[in-house]
């Protein structure tokens, strides 16, 4: 299966980010196995980064591989509708794994 | 604590904003679609640049970074230059073409808060321009989480020793302040950018409509957006009177009217000759370039009416050399048709030409077909921001008028501009038993004994010769000749003194 880099961008440590950053860990063990890279950025410590990407709010979520490139704005609560974004309809995926 | 003023540098914006705008503040400039919002931010970064106002950070939400750099380009704002010395930084927050994008549960502007903070730090920022808070409403359905979050950044910005200036969109060119009542969290200042279609003509005004706790004037003032330089804002009633007068009399290029007016004109005053077609005011405004010259003063003519080869040859039938005066670098002759700008436009090339060429004298022929391309308030606005500037390079001016009907009657410049200049003359056609004559009077001459008379005036080879005032005729100025016999002509000298001085017996 493809490999899938992610980067979530978030803005300090709240509540809301922790969540975020736990919902999409536990998803991506859960569907990507060892076929993905998350990595979470914060924008207070590296506003660069977030000025390259052009991030507005927080958190994002972008899919960089594969592409095309996607970005999922919000804090990532419904489950079933990040990975129908990400292309991880878990019907198929669960096979193909 | 009282507010202080950041110069904007912005021609004339500074003069109706008491200083500038209020510092360490955040100013909404709303406008409608095509009214120079993004025009005026970039502006307020760029002459912050060029005229020691410090760096400038600019967040766009609508347009690309790409677009705005050669977007204004023309205005002659190098911005790449800038962003390469690290006096110019871009946030970019506009539409990113490429990207997929879905929108799920609650976030925040987080991220564009941190890119704004970094940037300003990066390049130690005094100045911030956003362009405009509409884009971004609607591209994030200008939920109650954006506003809220808007609302954030405008308090954060409050707390980083910069000035702002935030766009926004409005719908009418009178009626509410913004769209998506974004002046709820931008409200302390509000600069509104209008552009009006009046008669058929764009007219374009800026307001400040408050700066909370401290000063500014009132009202709309005319701007218009010039190559080169962006902005130019037109401050008329803001102009103050504080030219000084002379007691200094020049020749009005023919010694008969010096003679009718005292003495001459006076050095710096601005005279207005009126009249129908054909009585003689391109001779008027003639004769007095030359008889500049010959005092070895500097002349300008604008001409809105005839060509310079028309004009030249005129000239010449009046015994006057144009070229030559060129050639001594005495004249300029500025020939412009007036429908080929606005009025704010042709004002602000006026004010370049005279303050490139540093006349002592300056004729325009004729004021009033500028009545032509605007409405009646843009030119009364025109005439008043012409003559004050001139008024205050101390030059002396002579306008011409033509009046509407060739009997009597008066034109709308002269209703504008008769309290503001120092004198009038009119010229007039006098019509005696199957004859057409022309007449001449001194209407008013500010500060100074005049004659009274209306004279009869012939024109020939070498110019105007003013002769006897017209004695058996009344109603001239009105266009309703009346005959007056010989008999009680003699009866109304016997109960008038006449009060003419004595030289002017003999004309």
């Amino acid at each position: 299966m493809d490999n899938y880099l992610l980067k979530l961008y978030i803005t300090g440590r709240t509540v809301r980010t922790e969540r975020a950053i736990f919902t999409m860990q536990r998803l991506c063990d859960e569907n990507l196995k060892d076929h993905y890279e998350l990595v979470i950025i914060d924008v207070l410590e590296k506003p660069h980064l977030a000025e390259m990407d052009k991030v507005l709010a927080t958190p994002t979520l972008i899919r960089e591989l594969p592409l095309p490139r996607r970005r999922i704005i919000g804090d990532l609560s419904d489950t079933q509708k990040i990975l129908n974004a990400l292309g991880l309809d878990t019907g198929s995926a669960g096979e193909s794994v | 604590m009282t507010i202080n003023k950041m110069p904007t540098g912005i021609a004339g914006l500074d003069h109706i904003a008491n200083g500038g705008l209020p510092q360490n503040r955040i100013t909404l400039v709303s406008g409608s679609s095509g009214s120079a919002k993004t025009v005026f931010a970039c502006q307020f970064l760029a002459e912050g640049i060029r005229q020691g106002g410090g760096n400038g950070v600019f967040v766009t939400f609508e347009e690309s970074p790409e677009d705005i750099r050669r977007n204004m380009a023309g205005f002659g704002w190098d911005i790449q230059r800038w962003e390469e010395e690290g006096r110019w930084l871009f946030v970019d927050a506009s539409q990113q073409a490429d990207d997929e994008t879905v929108m799920m549960g609650d976030y925040d502007l987080g991220a564009l808060l941190a890119r704004i903070q970094n940037a300003v730090q990066r390049i130690g920022a005094r100045r911030i321009a956003m362009d405009s808070l509409g884009a971004i409403l609607t591209r994030l359905d200008n939920s109650a989480t954006v506003r809220g979050e808007l609302f954030r950044i405008a308090l954060a910005i409050k707390e980083m020793d910069v000035t702002a200036v935030m766009t926004s969109e409005r719908a009418d060119e009178y009626g509410e302040i913004a769209r998506y009542n974004v002046e709820e969290f931008v409200a302390d200042n509000v600069v509104i950018l209008r552009n009006v279609l009046e008669d058929e003509k764009r007219r374009r005004t800026i307001e400040i409509l408050k700066f909370r706790g401290t000063s500014h004037a009132k009202g709309e003032y005319p701007f218009t957006i010039v190559p080169g330089q962006g902005i130019v804002v037109i401050p008329l009633s803001a102009i103050e009177l504080k030219q000084k007068s002379s007691n200094t009399r020049i020749t009005s290029g023919n010694s008969e009217l010096d003679q009718m007016c005292g003495g001459g004109f006076f050095r710096d005053s601005i005279v207005l000759v009126s009249g129908a077609t054909g009585t003689g005011k391109t001779l008027m405004a003639t004769s007095f370039l030359a008889g500049g010259t010959t005092n070895n003063e500097r002349c300008l003519l604008f001409a809105f009416e005839e060509s310079r080869d028309q004009l030249f040859r005129n000239a010449i039938g009046w015994g006057v050399d144009f070229e030559q005066m060129e050639r001594d670098g005495l004249l300029r002759v500025v020939c412009v048709y007036p429908e080929t700008a606005g009025l704010e436009d042709h004002l602000i090339k006026m004010r370049e030409t005279i303050d490139e060429f540093r006349p002592n004298r300056v004729a325009i022929d004729s004021l009033s077909a500028m009545e032509r391309v605007s409405s009646i308030r843009g030119f009364r606005e025109f005439v008043i921001g012409l003559t004050s500037f001139i008024k205050h390079r101390e030059v002396a001016g002579l306008y011409t008028s033509t009046t509407p009907s060739l009997l009597g009657g008066t034109s709308i410049t002269e209703g504008h501009i008769s309290t503001i200049t120092d004198s009038i003359i009119l010229l007039r056609y006098v019509e005696t038993f199957g004859e057409m004559h022309r007449g001449l009077t001194v209407l008013k001459m500010r500060g100074s004994m005049h004659d009274k008379n209306i004279r009869e005036f012939t024109i020939d080879g070498r110019g105007m010769h003013i002769g006897k005032p017209f004695r058996n005729i009344s109603g001239i100025l009105s266009g309703n000749f009346m005959y007056v016999t010989p008999n009680e002509l003699d009866r109304m000298q016997d109960l008038f003194q006449d009060d003419m001085p004595p030289s002017l017996s003999s004309l």
